[in-house]
């Protein structure tokens, strides 16, 4: 931990992710045929800036891949190289290649030999038709300065490239030792560049003839190792601050031009003590003189900052609920002043909420590639027009919906987009749009898919869907109903499984993950004319609105946004089903009653929903289902706190949360107590007539009628 | 960073070697006695009444909020199969902390605070034949009274409490 080292590694790594995230935008901008000259630019700089920094840390593959793609940004920005959209793939790839490289060297592993061989020579080959001759640009820009002695000799390939700062003390010279003897054998270790320091050397009234004011600055390119270069200095060890860092694979002149223009010498040019880790560190983000307007801080801070407003709502909420007893009249302040705690402390959450949001765009930047991967693989034509990119979400949202998202637009070119003589059969456009798109609504984030395929073919769905057991032959379902069977476990509708769209893990598993986000699914499909997946997603997961009922002496939460009426159903609004399971009309349809005291285990709480409530919520898919309550406490907005933290998931609870008086309270999770109902129907379906029992549901309904 | 403190955490419990000096926390379950290490244990409370959690074992007796962390509660009488405890305000809930885990231990009342050299824990009867007893960690005689000290993260379900022992070790 004190290794200063490390900490500029956490600082490398941390840039890496911004320049990767730039470097991906700018190449997006590049593809959308946007060739300005700035936006090459970037570009170069991003990988540039990732090179210098891996250099310092020793990172050789990185260094060695970087540079590759380097001078091949390099050409393009120059002019020397006309880009053309064939070499737009190369970088494209290039940029995984180096994103896995920089993911690999932060973990520390190791990477296979063969990683990004291809990429670089495909990137080779493109510089190998510039008819530029290397050699020439080297020479061109090689620095010359009084005080450097360049030596250019003959450089062997696969050597290695050796940053030396030699600076003797002052004693020196006492000691009979000669720097130019030392420096003479160094050259003839390899290539050599010298650069001497003055920077030290006094007034001539103050100069002593027998100090050692100089020091030197050395690049080496050499097949020798370190061991070898230290045997030069060995005499003088003990007589000057020697600094040997490897700065990777020497590859190509030019590599070495840049590097002694922008990346190794760089710091040494203002910087006298330029090797000193912070200033390599510096180096990382060459140019960045103007001062930020924004600051990095770890997670962690946040997320204490988090937890502390939590408790501080928390506090809040007690105090309220306290407040509300007293009489105005006897404690106006104290009444006002509760008051404006709520509010401030409402404020407060949202700005600490704002920290931790971050736009979609880190996510959405990940989808043109792939459709272009999937367009080319399939031999598609497709193009994706994105919109609400800037659209906030919390940062555990943009890490988690990565995945499912990309899953979705997968679906969408594979299954959705129709090949483009279909589809110019068709009488569309033989390039398929996709639209992604994000914004807010009510408080929620919604990201919608949306293309212009063939929509979803319901009889082919349905044919699966009843050949795989998840619905009985002769069942009548709504096309609404068919639409969400893609959403069933085990259900997948390519004829042949693909390595593009996966072997039916698919559509269950991403909407599994968006509602653990506390998100919804819902398709909207029409036939020859496309779908559309729209996602609804909280805008935070730390805190909901939630309606606090009563389930006899427990209190439970139940998320607000479900929630569309509740009611107290009159007993000819009441129904049973053959399985024992109640039903009620709501809203011309039928709807399930569900008996949470059952599924929660709570033997005070009202059974019969003729007394207590129905609280009707909207579970998956769309489905309306009618909660059994005792009453309705509360509205209000609570913390959400894990169980799992020190304890297990528990069937039917997404999570805990603390009330004003200090309990603890569960909240309900709607989609497992959606499954869990229908398991219970399942059970009681595989249990034969003698031994079903009479459900207490059924005892209702009876009593009712 | 994590290493130093796993680390740390080794070196305490090497400390356990003949010749060292152990604290206990000693409490009653009905007649008996049991004891954990002081060391794991961070607060005792009185008894509050916890929200049940719903499809959990018996023993577990729901949870209460510890300062704005959610803390499982687990009756040891139910654990023991003696019953279930009827709470009143002379039970407490010792709080112990299980690597990264916190969780209460619901017992009929703290007794005392023992000081144990190791060589006078005793082992118990059959321990290695009987895999139930695998919490024990051993036997001590105090003012001859037998007092079991125990490992709480052997108590309650391992699944629910998983690699502590490996993390331990």
């Amino acid at each position: 931990m004190s290794d200063p080292m490390e900490q500029f590694k956490v600082i490398f790594f941390d840039e890496c992710t911004d320049l990767l995230t730039s470097l991906e935008e700018g190449l997006m901008q590049l593809q959308a045929g946007d060739c300005d000259e700035e936006v090459v630019h970037s570009v170069f700089r991003a990988v540039h800036s990732i090179k210098g920094g891996a250099g310092a840390f020793g990172f050789d593959r990185l260094v060695a891949f970087a540079h590759i793609q380097e001078t091949l940004l390099d050409d393009i920005r120059s002019g020397a190289l006309e880009m053309d959209p064939a070499y737009m793939t190369v970088l494209l790839q290039a940029y995984d290649i180096l994103s896995e490289l920089v993911g690999a060297a932060q973990r520390g592993e190791e990477v296979a030999d063969e990683l990004g061989d291809d990429v670089a020579k495909a990137m080779k080959a493109i510089l190998d038709q510039t008819g530029v001759p290397l050699a020439e640009k080297s020479t061109a820009a090689t620095p010359k300065e009084p005080d450097t002695d360049v030596d250019t000799g003959s450089v062997e390939k696969n050597t290695r490239i050796f940053k030396i700062s030699f600076k003797p003390y002052e004693e020196l010279f006492q000691r009979a030792n000669e720097p130019i003897l030392l420096i003479k054998e160094l050259g003839t270790l390899g290539d050599l560049t010298v650069k001497l320091n003055v920077s030290d050397v006094p007034d001539i009234e103050e100069m002593e003839a027998e100090h050692a004011y100089f020091s030197w600055e050395f690049r080496l390119i050499t097949e020798y190792d370190e061991a070898a270069i230290r045997e030069v200095f060995e005499f003088v060890e003990d007589d000057c601050d020697l600094l040997i860092t490897d700065h990777g694979v020497y590859l190509s002149p030019e590599a070495f031009v840049e590097d002694a223009q922008a990346g190794l010498f760089e710091d040494i040019e203002d910087e006298p003590d330029a090797l000193k880790p912070q200033k390599t560190a510096k180096a990382v983000k060459p140019g960045e003189a103007v001062v930020s307007q924004s600051i990095r801080v770890e997670l962690d801070k946040v997320d204490t900052l988090v937890n502390m407003v939590g408790e501080l709502v928390i506090t809040q909420a007690m105090l309220r609920e306290q407040g509300g007893e007293l009489l105005v009249e006897q404690y106006p302040n104290l009444v006002q002043g509760i008051e404006d705690l709520s509010r401030h402390i409402r404020d407060l959450q949202d700005c600490v909420m704002a920290i931790r949001a971050q736009p979609v765009k880190s996510v959405f930047s990940r989808m043109p590639r792939l459709v272009r991967e999937l367009t080319a693989t399939l031999g598609k034509k497709a193009r994706l027009v994105m919109s609400g990119e800037e659209t906030e979400v919390d940062k555990t949202v943009t890490e988690r919906i990565g995945d499912p998202l990309m899953h979705m637009i997968r679906n969408s070119v594979d299954h959705g987009l129709e090949m483009p003589d279909v589809r110019a059969k068709a009488g569309k456009n033989e390039e398929g749009i996709i639209n992604l798109s994000a914004f807010h609504r009510g408080g929620r984030i919604f990201i919608e898919i949306e293309d212009d395929g063939a929509g979803i073919n319901k009889a082919v769905v349905l044919e699966k869907a009843i050949a795989n057991g998840l619905v009985s032959p002769d069942a009548n379902l709504s096309d609404e109903e068919i639409n969400n069977l893609i959403f069933m476990p085990g259900f997948s509708t390519a004829k042949s499984v693909t390595n593009v769209s996966g072997r039916g893990v698919g559509m269950d598993v991403v909407r599994k993950n968006i509602q653990s986000l506390g998100g919804r699914i819902s398709i909207r499909s029409e036939e020859g004319k496309g779908s559309r997946f729209t996602m609804s997603l909280p805008l935070t997961l730390a805190v909901m609105d939630g309606m606090v009922v009563d389930i006899g002496s427990e209190k439970y939460v139940l998320p607000l946004v479900n929630i569309i009426q509740t009611l107290r159903p009159g007993k000819e609004d009441v129904n049973s089903l053959p399985d024992g399971r109640n039903v009620m009309m709501f809203r011309g349809e039928y709807i399930l009653l569900v008996p949470l005291y059952d599924l929660y285990d709570i033997d005070d709480a009202i059974q019969n929903p003729c007394e207590g409530l129905v609280v009707v919520v909207e579970g998956d898919g769309g489905v309306l289902m009618g909660f059994i309550v005792d009453d309705l406490v509360n509205q209000q907005q609570v913390v959400i706190k894990s169980l799992e933290s020190n304890y297990a998931l528990v069937e039917g609870v997404s999570g805990a949360t603390i009330l004003g008086n200090g309990r603890v309270s569960l909240i309900v999770d709607i989609s497992t107590i959606q499954d869990m109902s229908a398991n219970q129907l399942r059970e009681f379906q595989s249990a034969s007539p003698e031994t079903r029992k009479i459900s207490p549901q059924a005892q209702i309904s009876a009593e009712i009628h | 960073m994590t290493n130093q403190e796993t680390n740390g955490q080794e070196t305490h419990d090497t400390s356990s070697q003949k010749g060292d000096i152990k604290q206990y926390i000693s409490f009653n379950v009905g007649q008996e006695l049991y004891a954990v290490e002081i060391t794991t244990v961070r607060e005792i409370k009185g008894w509050i009444p916890t929200t049940s959690l719903p499809n959990s074992p018996d023993y577990m007796r729901g949870v209460i909020n510890m300062r704005g962390v959610i803390v499982p509660v687990f009756d040891l009488r139910t654990r023991f199969n003696r019953g279930h405890t009827e709470p009143g305000k002379s039970h407490v809930v010792i709080i112990v902390k299980l690597g990264e885990r916190t969780i209460g231990i619901l017992v009929d009342a703290v007794s005392d605070i023992l000081t144990i050299p190791q060589e006078d824990i005793l082992s118990v009867p059959d321990k290695d034949v009987n895999p139930e007893y695998a919490f024990m960690e051993g036997l001590v005689s105090v003012e001859d009274k037998m007092v079991a000290i125990i490992k709480p993260r052997m108590l309650f379900d391992i699944n629910l409490i998983p690699d502590l022992d490996a993390a331990a070790a």
